[in-house]
């Protein structure tokens, strides 16, 4: 945008009476309302988290989020988080790369896959895992078959006690498949935006597909990329449904933060619940924090490549 | 000098080597979570002081059924301490991980302590609740959880349709009758009892909370008795939480010997002691006795003798298509 074609939209006090033209108490009743109800419903309870949080002083407050229960579920929610978050990154950028730069045949059905945990309640993602994976769904009958097939592989697993659902593979398993599609669905419409032409002309100037890819196409979408993961990893450590079906709150060993809040809770401890909960609202601030910071640079970056 | 720092570090390596750590798992129902935590530090310290090896009991906790299913779906339970029979049995004849006749191998039922089905209000009883057939008025409001996932929430219903059969001449239809009254005045049917209490106590819905006598004294402990009372009626049903050893993944953990112990215990004078302190009804006499305030008297019926057996309830009452079924959806 050039700063001629800036000066041109200056709002011009008669130009701005005529696209507000309802009288001046619809407008305050309506700006009004907007803020009454973002109070209401997200600035009043994230005080209330604060300050329940708080109820029993800041010693209370740090007993309970130091107890080795809570640093359990608190490393353990970063584990899942830290598995899946990277792996959630790899398949979406291939996934959006597939998509957004060549055409094939059931395009469109990887598209609806990608979006299925989207459509799917996390507890029906929880159960399909259960079913898959618990004592008496495939897995289990497999291992406890008197004659499975791949005896060795059933043999081993078996002496080593392998455990997916109940365990933490089962907790990173549900945080994956709830998580799947943040990547992708941030960086598709991206790099469809994007189009083809760069890859094309580095292709033509005779740079490698990989050449390609680390050169032209994620300098183009890391912004995007950064935007995806954040909110991936928001939504993975904030996972509720899915994982408290298979997780099967083992205090200390399978209750990832949202469980342990839960615990808490249920055993009278709201200060402690809260105070707990708090670690996970100030991951959301902390969030919001990062995504506006990617949102503003990369606003600027599009900014100075228009002008440039 | 040298030599006996040696034999100090050997001897210090010796003694960690014999001293092993044990892990057992308990999964359990709602109420339980207090009594467990102080019987698990208790039973930790007597374990030390026996064997010499420190061990650790993870808890888990949650609407009985819901647990069952958990172990049924390969949780690694070594010991379950649920809400009712029925729960362990179907552990044992769907998942076939304990003997079918797992309830004759511990004293009592394997059923350590006790408890009943009470009635929580709130202070100074505004709806004058004092027995069952106050709670089916029209206008009282009752909070129950749901009998298809809640122990507790099937022997409170046992409980109400047992005083109406004793009521009505055990007249089946009138017992029906009184018992869809009573699910007509439930607004929230929470999955567990502590969801429930939760509901009653500091969400403050309800008038009345169909509670175990247990879950209802510690809610006057944590909210305080100028909140609530507890009602206790004429007459009710006397609730028995088993507990059992689960044979085949206690075999597979090398726990068989510690656990069964663990459940054992639960019947020594210092088990039962903890059991009374948190408001279970103990199996010893004399601890009965010592801790005769925490209880009211009360005309307690079994189950045994008013619906047969667990089997039997279960099929009648809480399968698809049975009687609570038909009330509810009514």
């Amino acid at each position: 945008m050039t700063p001629a074609a800036t000066t041109f939209h200056l709002p011009h006090p008669a130009v701005r009476r005529h696209t507000t033209s309802e009288p001046p108490w619809v407008r305050r009743l309506l700006i009004g309302l907007a803020l009454g109800f973002i109070s209401l419903f997200l600035f009043l309870p994230l005080i209330f988290v604060f300050t329940q949080a708080l109820a029993k002083g800041i010693g209370f407050y740090f007993h309970t989020i130091t107890d080795p229960m809570a640093w359990s579920a608190i490393k353990l929610t970063l584990l899942a988080a830290a598995i899946s978050v990277p792996l959630n990154c790899v398949f979406g950028v291939c996934a959006a790369w597939a998509i957004a730069k060549f055409d094939f045949p059931g395009k469109n059905i990887l598209l609806t896959l990608i979006d299925l945990p989207f459509s799917v309640s996390p507890v029906i993602a929880g159960m399909i895992y259960v079913l898959v994976f618990g004592a008496q769904g495939w897995m289990g009958l497999w291992l406890n078959a008197d004659n499975p097939s791949f005896p060795w592989l059933a043999n081993w697993l078996n002496e080593h006690n392998f455990k997916i659902i109940f365990a933490v593979p089962g907790i990173v398993l549900a945080t994956i498949f709830v998580t799947f599609p943040f990547v992708a669905r941030e960086l598709i419409p991206l790099m469809q935006a994007q189009g083809r032409s760069e890859e094309e002309a580095a292709r033509v100037l005779g740079a490698s597909g990989w050449q390609t890819f680390w050169r032209v196409t994620v300098p183009n979408i890391k912004w995007g990329l950064l935007y995806g993961v954040i909110l991936c990893n928001a939504r993975a450590m904030g996972e509720f449904g899915a994982v408290s079906v298979v997780s099967g709150k083992i205090r200390g060993e399978t209750n990832t933060l949202p469980l342990h809040i839960e615990a808490l809770y249920d055993e009278y401890n709201y200060a402690g619940a809260f105070a707990v909960a708090s670690l996970l609202a100030l991951l959301a601030l902390v969030t919001l924090g990062l995504k506006t910071w990617i949102e503003h640079k990369n606003a600027a970056l599009n900014e100075t490549e228009k002008s440039a | 000098m040298k030599s006996f720092l040696k034999i100090m570090l050997a001897s210090a390596l010796a003694v960690s080597a014999n001293a092993k750590e044990i892990k057992l798992l308990n999964i359990s129902y709602d109420p339980t979570r207090e009594l467990y935590t102080e019987y698990n530090a208790a039973f930790a310290k007597y374990w030390k002081g026996k064997t010499g090896d420190e061990v650790t009991i993870n808890q888990s906790h949650g609407g009985s059924g819901k647990q069952a299913q958990a172990v049924i779906n390969g949780l690694e339970a070594d010991v379950v301490t649920l809400a009712l029979a029925y729960d362990i049995d179907a552990v044992s004849k769907q998942a076939h991980l304990l003997p079918a006749d797992w309830q004759n191998r511990l004293p009592n039922n394997s059923t350590p302590y006790t408890s009943t089905i009470v009635f929580l209000v709130r202070k100074g009883n505004p709806k004058g609740i004092k027995d069952w057939d106050d709670v089916v008025k029209a206008d009282v409001k009752v909070v129950a959880p749901n009998p298809k996932t809640s122990g507790g929430a099937r022997w409170a219903y046992l409980a109400a349709y047992a005083y109406a059969l004793d009521k009505n001449n055990h007249a089946d239809a009138a017992a029906r009758e009184f018992i869809k009254q009573l699910y007509k005045n439930v607004p929230v049917l929470d999955t567990g009892a502590r969801g429930s209490t939760v509901t009653f106590a500091k969400n403050g819905i309800g008038d009345v909370l169909l509670a175990w006598e247990n879950e209802a004294h510690l809610a006057l402990k944590e909210f305080g008795t100028n909140d609530f009372e507890i009602i206790t009626p004429s007459l009710s049903i006397l609730a028995e939480p088993p507990v059992a050893l689960v044979d085949k993944n206690a075999k597979r953990h090398h726990t068989t010997e510690v656990a069964t112990e663990y459940l054992k215990y639960l019947y020594s004078d210092e088990g039962q002691e903890i059991a009374a302190k948190n408001y279970y009804r103990p199996r010893t006499e004399a601890i009965a006795q010592k801790y005769a305030n925490n209880f009211t008297d009360l005309k307690l019926v079994t189950l045994e003798s008013q619906f047969g057996s667990w089997a039997n309830a279960q099929k009648t009452h809480f399968a698809d298509g049975g009687v609570f079924d038909q009330i509810y959806q009514k």
